[in-house]
Formats: C-alpha cells, structure tokens, sequence
C-alpha cells in the first residue's frame, strides 16, 4: 500500500525524479569533453565516467527520499503505526529506487554506448549498474535518514554517503571494466552482490534507527 | 555478576572524578614511553640497509596509523553503549574520540606520505593502506560533520551513534575492497616490513612507541571528556562542589 501511494505521488511530479535522470546523461557527457574524444580512449575510463556519474546522480536523488514525507508529517504517522519502520523503510527506498535506479540502469546503455562500450558487453553492463544502484540506494537511505531535516543536508549527506558507498564504487567499476573488455567479470559481481544483500539486510534497520533519531 | 561499577561509571559526577583521578597513571606512563620509544627509535636502532634513516618516520607513523583504527573501533563501542544503555557520558566519550582520531589518521597520513617520497619517489601513491586511512580520514570528518549539524546535544549523540556503528560495519569491507583493488593494479612497488624480520633493537622502541600513544590517547581522551561532561552539565548543582574540591 506504502509502495503504491508512493509510487502515485511520484509520477504526478515527474519532474523531480527525471532531474538526477538528467544529471546522469549530462555528466557523462561532460567527461569526453573534458578529454580527448578518441572512442578507444573514452572505453578506457567508460567505467570510472558511468560510475561516478552514477554515485553522484543516485547522491542528489537522496535527497528527494524522506524530504517530503518528514516535512509533512507522513513520517511521524508512519514511525508510530506499529508496523516495523525498517521495512516500511525497505518498501519506500524500493520505490525511490524504481524511480531513481531503474531509470538510470535503463538509460545506462545510451550513455556506455556513447563511451565506446561495444553492444556485446551491455547487458553485462546493465546487470552490475542494477546491483550498484540497489546498493546505493539502501546504503544512501541510512545518510537520508540520518540528516532528515537539518538545514545544511545535501552537503553532509554527501559527506556521510560517499566513504560508504567506495566499495560498490570499486566493484561496480572493476566489473563494468571487465565488461567493456568482454571478459569475464564474476569475481567483483558476486562481492558487489555481496554488498547488496548485506545493506539490503542491515541498512534498513539502521535507516529505521536514524529516522527514529530524526524525528525525536 | 555486579553491574552497579558500570552504572556508576554512568554518573557524570562519579564519572568526571575518577577519570581526574585516572589521568596521570595514563598521562605519565606515556610521556615516558613516548620518549624512551623515540630515543630507541631514533637514536639508539641501526638504520635499515635498505631505507637507511628514513625507516624512522615508521616510528611516528605505525603508532599513529594503528590508533586512527583502534580510536574508531572504540568510538563505535562508546557509540553503542550509550545508544543501548542511553548512558550519556559514553556519549561524550565517542565525541571526545572524533577529533583525537580524525588527528592521528591525518598523522598518519602525512607522514606515510613524507615516508613514501624517498622510497616510492612520490608523495602520493594509491597504495592500499593509504588510500583506505584516506576513506576513514573522510569517515571521521562526517562524523564530526553530523555532530555539529545538529544543535540539541541528546539528538547529535543518537544520530551521530547510528553513523559510527554503521561506519564500523564499513571500515573493514572498506579496507578489503581497496586492497582488492589496488593489487589488481599493480605489485607492491616497495618490500613491506615484515614483523618478525625486524631486529629487536627495532621493534622494542616501536613497540613503546606503540603503547606510548595508545596511553596518551587515553589521556588525552579523559581530559576532552571530562571538558565535554562539564559543557554538558554545565546546568547541574555537582559541579560547583567539584570545582570546591580541586
């Protein structure tokens, strides 16, 4: 029920969840221009390019995730409902991940293709940024939850967020590496799989804890 | 068993006395050691023959690398009992710990990187253990960050406690991820000092050297809590008498 008013409420505002769509594009973008566009030399950094670009547009939609329903009230109702708020939470970060992640893994393709990314390695591609994303997205709910309504937010939730998320950085780079290459690349997706069941296990309680905190 | 100890260590008054008390058998012990330590270290230890005198800075550097772990580690811990128990004074014993370990990590930092100039020939290399001392060195910093954003003094404890357990679940998935990644990069580019190689004219300085900081992180971390619980009850009548008493 959670999942469909959230989802309702969303798509009537399209326009805040296509921003950090946009943001994605524009920054990939940005990095063949700031170098030298020579397709062979753009596939060399396509992963560290779709990476960052991803951490940073998954960062900005962060934001969006409890704004509007700790301004409101929508949060408080929810912490005292007695249903556990951990999987309340799971269900709200799933919806902020079907409209933040899903769309970024679905215009992914455009944007590695751009990179130089050969069409045999995009599905590969699409599969690390779909577990990449969901890990983001959990470990970015706890940062969420944490500077719920403070004032200077955006700035320390990219403080808190960024140091956490380096290890699905790295993998989620490595096996997009791997990828473009066309070699085989299960090493780093079983541990960035890893990375997405643990924080999808533990992130949720602790997004609970902090959001329990903020509302105090 | 008795809890009653632990839940005295829970009264700021009880709390604030004892650590007075406890402050120079920590304090004193590490002055000493500390420059015991340094005279073996830097006087007293032959140069190595590979790195000659510039294996030296290790003697400040292992010390300091060592503690900006060991410091999260136990701000996580006070970080948890407080959260668990609400026992505010381990709060500002995890407040005290933040900036003490924010310190060493940069320490460590800046002299790994002093070291890495005459041996690696830069100043900079993405070794592994640099680049996650770096990652925790930023991890400090949004702890620190979080903690002052938050004005009510009871919320910044609870909500900077949430960052530091989950931060503490990370440092080691940190650690292995960026060792993992480096060393699919490339080969160590300089031999590691192996522990059990290292002379004992070497290792004993080091190892007061070792113990040394970790009591005078002690120290310190009394006397910044004890400054804290003072802010903290700045409103309370025990106060005064503590002031009469010293």
């Amino acid at each position: 029920m959670l999942v469909r008013r959230d989802l309702r409420l969303a798509l009537r505002r399209p326009g805040e969840w296509l921003q950090p769509l946009v943001f994605f594009l524009v920054v990939t973008t940005l990095f063949p221009l700031a170098t030298n566009p020579e397709l062979s030399r753009l596939r060399d950094m396509a992963p560290a390019a779709l990476w960052v670009a991803a951490l940073l547009s998954s960062l900005l939609a962060l934001e969006l995730l409890f704004r509007e329903d700790g301004q409101d009230g929508t949060l408080e109702q929810l912490a005292v409902s007695g249903l556990p708020l951990s999987w309340l939470l799971l269900a709200k970060t799933c919806v902020h991940w079907l409209l933040t992640g899903l769309p970024l893994v679905l215009v992914a393709p455009l944007a590695a293709t751009a990179l130089g990314a050969p069409y045999a390695s995009i599905p590969s591609v699409l599969a690390v940024l779909l577990l990449g994303s969901v890990a983001l997205s959990l470990i970015g709910a706890v940062g969420a939850g944490l500077t719920l309504g403070l004032r200077r937010g955006g700035v320390l939730l990219a403080l808190l967020v960024l140091p956490l998320a380096v290890p699905v950085l790295i993998f989620g780079a490595r096996a997009t590496a791997l990828a473009i290459a066309l070699e085989p690349m299960a090493a780093p997706m079983y541990l960035l799989a890893a990375i997405a069941v643990l924080s999808a296990t533990l992130a949720p309680l602790a997004a609970a804890a902090a959001v329990r905190i903020s509302l105090e | 068993m008795n809890w009653v100890w632990f839940h005295k260590l829970g009264s700021p008054p009880h709390f604030y006395r004892l650590a007075g008390k406890m402050l120079p058998w920590f304090a004193w012990p590490a002055a000493l050691l500390c420059v015991g330590g340094l005279y073996g270290g830097l006087v007293l230890a032959p140069a190595d023959y590979q790195q000659g005198d510039g294996f030296r800075i290790l003697y400040v550097h292992a010390p300091a690398a060592w503690l900006s772990v060991m410091i999260y580690s136990a701000m996580a811990v006070y970080a948890a009992v407080g959260l668990i128990w609400r026992i505010n004074v381990a709060h500002a014993l995890a407040a005290s710990c933040a900036a003490i370990g924010a310190s060493f990590t940069f320490v460590a930092l800046v002299t790994g990187s002093l070291w890495g100039r005459p041996m690696w020939g830069t100043y900079w290399e993405w070794d592994p253990r640099l680049t996650s001392e770096l990652v925790l060195l930023f991890l400090y910093l949004g702890y620190m960050g979080l903690r002052s954003a938050i004005d009510d003094t009871a919320r910044a404890d609870r909500a900077s406690a949430v960052l530091a357990i989950v931060g503490a679940v990370n440092v080691p998935i940190i650690h292995y991820s960026v060792t993992w990644w480096n060393s699919l990069h490339q080969a160590p580019s300089v031999m590691k000092f192996g522990k059990p190689t290292m002379p004992a004219s070497m290792l004993v300085p080091l190892l007061m050297m070792l113990l040394g900081f970790t009591l005078y992180f002690a120290a310190i971390m009394l006397v910044r809590a004890r400054g804290e619980v003072l802010r903290r009850e700045r409103a309370a009548h025990w106060i005064a008498a503590a002031a009469e008493e010293t």
